[in-house]
């Protein structure tokens, strides 16, 4: 029950500190108001979720032979192509090729995977310099904090905590609270970064199988510059990031973006190719794909939870979910908070280490109205709760499966089984729980640490009703 | 280890095969929209986050630069080596220092990372819908030209505007073959990291110009 403490810890923390919450309250209203003005006609808005979640299926469907494709297109390109099954491995691999280049400094873009493996902590231990370059990443890398929402990272700071960052690590620049000054700081000092770094390193928001691309999807242009200014660029993603075609990507990248941050398109959208071609004169002589599994291959097994490995990471599910508007992102101690935390993370980590994370959704069902994709969050949610306290685990099932067990909670609801199932025994239960109103078991946590038990009435419904001359039909 | 990680992972994949649900494509299709309409939206989206758009002759666009690069104080122009850095350097603008990429990058760095006020480049094409900008740099047109200067403006032809980007990909047969960088620009560069407040000119170019050529 460990896990579950550590949770309620960190959102008892979230939900005492109201500068956080405000923060998250101001941002994610003005997100979804500016989704909502992107899909002014919603038959068109789910014809295209139809359309989108077609083509993810597509590409899950016959994944393994896309990314055989995708692997050969990209070789042919030029491009090296290398797999891990974990974290260490994706993280030794990268170390591996800035060894073998005498790599010393990188910068980043925007990767959630590599958060997921934790690869600066990882490359920084073996001396090589990391550099995040998203401002929002960049201002939590100084700050030491993992981001609190998949798309805009630091969203749960405000700009005077952003200020005294920039004057602790930057005190060469002028002290600021504009938001324009900071910014134009942030461009000062990442610029030289930029000039000067031997690698650089990405996400990849689709692989497209059919020509052999890498697409990047941004605003500011620091993915870009990542992946140009450097001599080499390794980008690292996950296996379900392959999709099948060119034409695939018009619906996938208009749905993400006006789902994503309500804009039409982003101000980016580069696609990748090859390396630096004889002749050119920017770009990285060497580019790498490093295709991470993580758990992903196994979410397979199951033809309900498969769907959870559709998502395209725009975090609508979080900025529409009333549980992580009011504790942020970090209560949920995982790399992706909000709904699709709740339902990736226990598969990918077992849910004996974070399954007390489904108890943080209130079944509203906003997430899986707004899904680009379609996935069903709520419905896959309650079955990971499910998962948790069944009694026979599958061993095909998640990882953790019926650890969270309880064997006194096990029991009362038997024990509510056999007396709901036997009529005679209800009506005994009916007239002891009346007549012994007063005596109420002890408990002392749950639903009950704020509120009184409530206490049965004096008699039963249809005592009450047969005393008016009702009779039991 | 690497090659049995893929081995790994391609076998488990095959082994948890599965048939997932392809409901039917039935998106909606935009009625075509006349060579008015797609300049009109080209230009509308582009205005709304911050870029401009000048329509002029095909003939014009070096006046126009004569007349406005000294207004806005932008003196040292980076161009390619391609035809349009070539008619450019046959041209005279006054106070303006015209600057070629014509040397690999590792050699003059520190210079393009500080010194250049504003490149001017060509473009692929356009989508009118989302207002964007489609280049393929290449060894005349380097990449780094529309990102790392704080200024980037761009020649269109205004009979290349497609109206979508599905268009262009299906028009242009994109499937067979791309070159080393497609990028699709919508836009000079922002952030909202802070504060969700939109801040322009983050990394790359906080002006973005486009001279749509009639």
């Amino acid at each position: 029950m460990n896990q579950y403490r550590a949770f309620y810890q960190r959102i008892d923390k979230a939900l005492h500190n109201n500068q956080l919450r405000r923060n998250f309250r101001s941002a994610m209203d003005g997100i979804r108001q500016r989704r909502l003005a992107q899909f002014p006609n919603d038959q068109q808005l789910q014809a295209l979720r139809n359309q989108a979640k077609a083509i993810r299926n597509r590409s899950l469907t016959n994944q393994a032979d896309l990314l055989e494709k995708l692997e050969s297109k990209l070789i042919e390109n030029g491009i090296q192509v290398h797999w891990a099954e974990t974290p260490l491995q994706a993280n030794a691999l990268i170390h591996e090729i800035l060894k073998a280049e005498g790599a010393t400094s990188v910068v980043k873009g925007k990767s959630m995977v590599s958060e997921e493996t934790e690869l600066n902590h990882y490359l920084e231990k073996q001396g090589i310099e990391v550099i995040e370059s998203d401002l929002g990443e960049y201002i939590l890398q100084m700050a030491k904090e993992p981001p609190s929402h998949i798309i805009v990272p630091a969203i749960h700071k405000n700009r005077f905590e952003v200020a005294e960052l920039f004057q602790k690590f930057h005190p060469e620049q002028p002290y600021s609270e504009d938001i324009d000054e900071l910014t134009s700081c942030a461009r000062q000092v990442l610029r030289k970064k930029f000039a000067d770094a031997d690698a650089g390193i990405s996400g990849v928001n689709f692989a497209v199988a059919e020509t052999g691309t890498l697409c990047l999807v941004e605003n500011e242009g620091n993915g870009r510059l990542s992946t140009t200014a450097p001599r080499i660029h390794i980008a690292i993603t996950g296996i379900e990031k392959v999709v099948e075609k060119l034409s695939d990507l018009p619906p996938l990248l208009e749905i993400l973006t006006k789902s994503a941050t309500g804009q039409p398109i982003t101000t980016y959208f580069t696609m990748i190719s090859r390396p630096r071609q004889p002749g050119e004169k920017d770009g990285p002589e060497q580019v790498h794909l490093v295709l991470l599994d993580n758990g992903r291959s196994l979410i397979r097994r199951n033809d309900e939870l498969i769907d959870t490995l559709r998502c395209i990471r725009c975090g609508a599910c979080m900025n529409h979910c009333p549980v992580y508007v009011h504790v942020g992102g970090h209560a949920y101690g995982t790399t992706y908070p909000g709904p699709i935390g709740i339902l990736l993370e226990p598969q990918r980590l077992g849910i004996d280490k974070v399954g007390s994370l489904t108890s943080a959704c209130t079944m509203c069902g906003a997430c899986g109205d707004v899904c680009p994709v379609r996935i069903p969050l709520p419905k896959l949610i309650n079955r990971l709760r499910a998962d948790a306290v069944i009694a026979k685990p599958d061993k095909n099932g998640v990882p953790g499966t019926g650890t969270l067990r309880n064997r006194r909670e096990a029991m009362i609801w038997k024990l509510w089984q056999q007396i709901y199932a036997r009529p005679w025994l209800y009506c005994a239960f009916k007239y002891l729980a009346t007549r012994l109103r007063r005596i109420k078991p002890p408990l002392s946590n749950g639903w009950t640490r704020y509120r009184p038990i409530p206490t049965p009435a004096c008699r039963s419904l249809s005592e009450l009703a047969r005393q008016q001359g009702f009779d039991d039909e | 280890m690497m090659n049995s990680a893929r081995e790994n992972i391609l076998k488990r994949l095959r082994f948890n095969q599965v048939k997932l649900e392809q409901p039917a494509r039935n998106a909606t299709r935009l009625e075509a929209w006349s060579r008015e309409q797609r300049i009109a939206r080209f230009s509308e989206c582009l205005t709304a986050v911050h870029g401009e758009v000048h329509t002029l002759p095909a003939d014009q666009w070096i006046n126009w630069l004569a007349e406005e690069l000294p207004k806005r104080g932008l003196q040292l122009l980076l161009t390619g080596s391609g035809e349009i850095g070539k008619q450019l350097l046959a041209s005279k603008i006054e106070n303006t220092l015209i600057h070629q990429y014509d040397q690999p990058i590792e050699s003059w760095k520190p210079e393009l990372f500080s010194q250049i006020d504003v490149a001017i480049t060509g473009s692929h094409c356009g989508i009118a819908e989302t207002g964007t900008l489609v280049l393929m740099p290449d060894k005349d047109e380097p990449r780094l030209m529309s990102l790392v200067p704080p200024a980037h403006i761009v020649l269109l032809d205004a009979t290349k505007l497609y109206q979508t980007f599905a268009e262009v990909i299906e028009a242009e047969q994109w499937a067979k073959g791309l070159p080393t960088n497609v990028l699709l620009i919508s836009g000079p560069s922002k952030t909202a990291d802070i504060e969700q407040t939109l801040a322009y000119g983050i990394h790359g170019p906080k002006q973005l110009i486009i001279l749509l050529l009639v």
